[in-house]
């Protein structure tokens, strides 16, 4: 233990409600709305109202401002509010934000929150002159990659999936495997937009390029929907009508040179701040890899997943191929991955709908239940500074 | 630090834009004291009153029938929603200069004068004429004209003669704004949804964001130099560059001119989505330079099953336009033990 004994986060707050839309390619209502049919259904999920209701968290890219939500939602007062940067490296960290507001007093019932029309409006994965013109550091630092015409999440992603196949002698088929996995999974999920349609290993070595060595099928597909997720303290929880999901560790990671989706310029191009946040859960945790009985890890793009396995020390650098190569993360396997389908399979919701998976995976209700769920790590995304979760019973 | 705008022949000014733009202030002036209005209220103690108030001013004078001068330009002000009338000169002249690309405006001088002390009950009337418009004159701001517009205001009285009370001349730079705050892209925000689809996708630029820390290296491709920032405290080479070196935490930075050599660490063939303003595939390399810093930039002249980890480059500069030089890369043999 590196920080100071009898102050600690772990299992004083849980999530206790989760709530979602459905997931489209055309929502057809504001992204506003999205987020208050979501807040609404996590709030009835676990029997609280918006009167009880005193904090709200969210994404700094979520279009929706906290003070927009609680007016709809009819939350009288807030006492606590709050956003994270760097696109979907928040998801995690916004539990993060609840948990520690919660545990400290300042708020008492804290509700997470991204809703956005992603496919049918702003979409993320095309070239994004906004991104590369942002009047900040952000715009500043895009200025060595966008205007050279690097500006994709694909492309961007690319340039590391490229070198990381050439340092550890991995191939598009080990990556084509992560997507096998969410795309079985997805297939059991009926909420997800994959609902019925399994892929092989073939299907992703066929599907077109899209920026070399990336193929579609690595890709996730932009997503309309909202997720909400309710935090409260661990006493509250206990009489609230789902067994809660204890947050047993909440982490931010930043690394060395970090820059958003860009982090080319240190000697590793991969992912070391995903390391930071897995050295931080199980700290807090007093866990590590091998009592996880499943994982929730981003996976907007099936590079990431690889080496997030080895960030996290389920297996060591270059050893994901191998750690996966067997249908490790397909459920029934050592370490089934992304069991609702990930965001290649049930929806791309900035990691959102993850989290809310890893609370079934808790209470006992995924669709492609692991038996046994003591704990569980979530991830949020990669390639910028991001965040995780260790949640259990 | 070497810099790279040595001085040259080049107007200022595109002669055909000069010679419209003061043809048309010659037109503008000929129409003389133009734009006339009437004040919409006569001169009043509770207009006065409100002034005084806002002003922080407590003369007494001023309670009693007379207005202070300075106020003239507030009795025939346009009021809240109110427009200059399409014959204004002033407005006439600066829709000019905007439409030829002096988009943005200074407010230089204002000069008032005034004859007299107005009185309550006075009805006042305002002309205004276009003064001169001189330059281009290169200024701090961006190279531009001096717009110079004159207000008259006048008294009417019952035997037909017009008194003349006041008088302002105002002037504005009317001017292209330098680079050192660069609008970020061309064409503007706003239209770029259009412009990356539309038509005109191919002529797309996507300029780079650049601040105090960064221009050396914009002005270096322009140069014809690929410059990397130098810590002149303990001499560390650092790109992308920033404030403050990440060795030693020292501020005086300069630069070093790269010799451009370098190897492939990775690179990415970009097939989809389009990129606006460019054809694809584009070939991105990510460049060890000689130098011990990373660099991307696009590979040309390369096909795609051509590129390697490990192949040596050397950079070249495709110049965009007088604003933007973007640094590429050229393949200079096979990648080291490589199978070629
Ligand atoms: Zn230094």
């Amino acid at each position: 233990m590196t920080g100071d004994t009898g102050r600690t986060l772990s299992r004083q707050t849980a999530i206790v409600g989760i709530g979602a839309t459905e997931f489209s390619k055309e929502s057809g209502r504001s992204e506003l709305q999205l987020s208050v049919e979501a807040a609404r259904a996590a709030l009835a999920d676990c029997g609280l109202t918006p009167a009880d209701v005193d904090g709200l968290t969210t994404f700094t890219m979520d279009t929706s401002s906290e003070i927009a939500l609680a007016r709809e939602l009819g939350i009288p007062e807030l006492r606590f509010f709050s956003r994270i940067n760097y696109g979907g490296g928040a998801a995690c960290a916004t539990v993060q934000q609840a948990a520690m507001a919660v545990a400290t007093g300042v708020a008492d019932v804290v509700v997470c929150y991204r809703g956005f029309n992603e496919r049918s409006g702003s979409r993320f994965g095309q070239f994004s002159v906004a991104a590369a013109t942002q009047v900040n550091t952000n715009g500043l630092d895009n200025a060595w990659t966008y205007p050279m015409g690097l500006g994709t999440p694909a492309a961007t992603v690319a340039m590391q999936a490229r070198r990381y196949l050439h340092e550890y002698g991995a191939t598009s088929e080990d990556f084509g495997r992560v997507a096998v996995a969410d795309r079985r999974h997805a297939a059991t999920n009926p909420n997800a937009f994959f609902y019925g349609k399994p892929i092989t290993l073939e299907d992703h070595q066929a599907s077109r390029m899209i920026a070399e060595p990336l193929h579609l099928l690595d890709c996730c597909q932009e997503s309309d929907g909202a997720v909400a997720l309710v935090v409260t303290s661990a006493d509250r929880a206990r009489d609230l009508p789902h067994p809660p999901a204890y947050v047993v560790a909440a982490a931010q990671g930043s690394g060395r040179d970090q820059f958003v989706m860009t982090s080319y310029y240190r000697d590793d191009i991969g992912i070391p701040e995903m390391g930071v946040v897995g050295r931080e859960l199980w700290r807090q945790s007093g866990l590590g890899p091998d009592d996880m009985a499943m994982g929730v890890l981003y996976d907007h793009f099936t590079p990431y997943v690889l080496m997030q396995l080895e960030e996290l020390g389920f297996c060591g650098p270059g050893e994901a191929k191998d750690f996966i190569a067997d249908g490790a993360i397909e459920i029934g396997g050592r370490l089934p991955l992304n069991t609702h389908g990930g965001q290649l399979g049930e929806a791309y919701i900035h990691g959102m709908n993850g989290i809310a998976e890893g609370v079934r995976q808790v209470r006992g209700t995924s669709v492609n239940q692991v038996p046994d769920v003591q704990h569980l790590v979530v991830t949020a995304g990669t390639g910028v500074p991001t965040s995780g979760l260790v949640l259990g019973r | 630090m070497s810099h790279p705008t040595s001085a040259t022949a080049e107007p200022l000014v595109d002669p055909a834009v000069h010679e419209q733009v003061m043809a048309e202030a010659e037109r503008i002036k000929a129409l003389g004291e133009a734009s006339e209005r009437l004040a919409r209220d006569p001169v009043n103690q509770p207009t006065i009153s409100n002034w005084l108030e806002a002003m922080g001013n407590d003369n007494p004078r001023f309670r009693q029938g007379e207005a202070p001068p300075s106020m003239v330009q507030v009795w025939t002000m346009y009021g809240l929603g109110g427009k200059a009338p399409a014959d204004d000169p002033l407005h006439a002249m600066m829709n000019v200069l905007t439409d030829t690309g002096f988009t943005a405006v200074l407010g230089t001088n204002c000069e008032q004068s005034y004859e007299r002390y107005l009185r309550v009950g006075e009805q006042l009337r305002v002309t205004t004429a276009l003064d001169s418009v001189v330059g281009p004159k290169k200024t701090a701001m961006g190279v531009g004209y001096f717009v110079t517009s004159r207000s008259t205001w006048y008294v009417d009285h019952e035997d037909g003669s017009a008194e003349q009370v006041a008088s302002m001349l105002f002037r504005v730079l009317k001017f292209v704004p330098t680079r050192a705050v660069q609008p970020p892209v061309d064409p503007p925000e706003a239209s770029v949804a259009d412009a990356a689809d539309g038509p005109d996708a191919s002529r797309f630029v996507l300029r780079p964001m650049k601040n105090r820390d960064t221009e050396f290296f914009w002005e270096g491709t322009a140069a014809g130099e690929l410059r990397v920032q130098r810590c002149n405290a303990c001499g560390v080479l650092r790109h992308p560059p920033g404030p403050a070196c990440p060795s030693c935490g020292a501020l005086d930075r300069g630069h070093v001119a790269a010799s451009g050599r370098g190897t492939v660490f990775s690179y990415v063939v970009h097939r989809h989505p389009p990129v606006p303003g460019r054809e694809l595939p584009i070939l991105l390399v990510l460049v060890d330079l000689d130098e011990g810093v990373r660099m991307v930039g696009e590979l040309v002249d390369t096909e795609p099953t051509e590129v390697e980890i490990g192949m040596p480059v050397q950079v070249d500069f495709r110049r965009v336009d007088d604003d933007l030089t973007l640094p590429v890369w050229r393949r200079t043999g096979p990648a080291e033990g490589s199978r070629a």
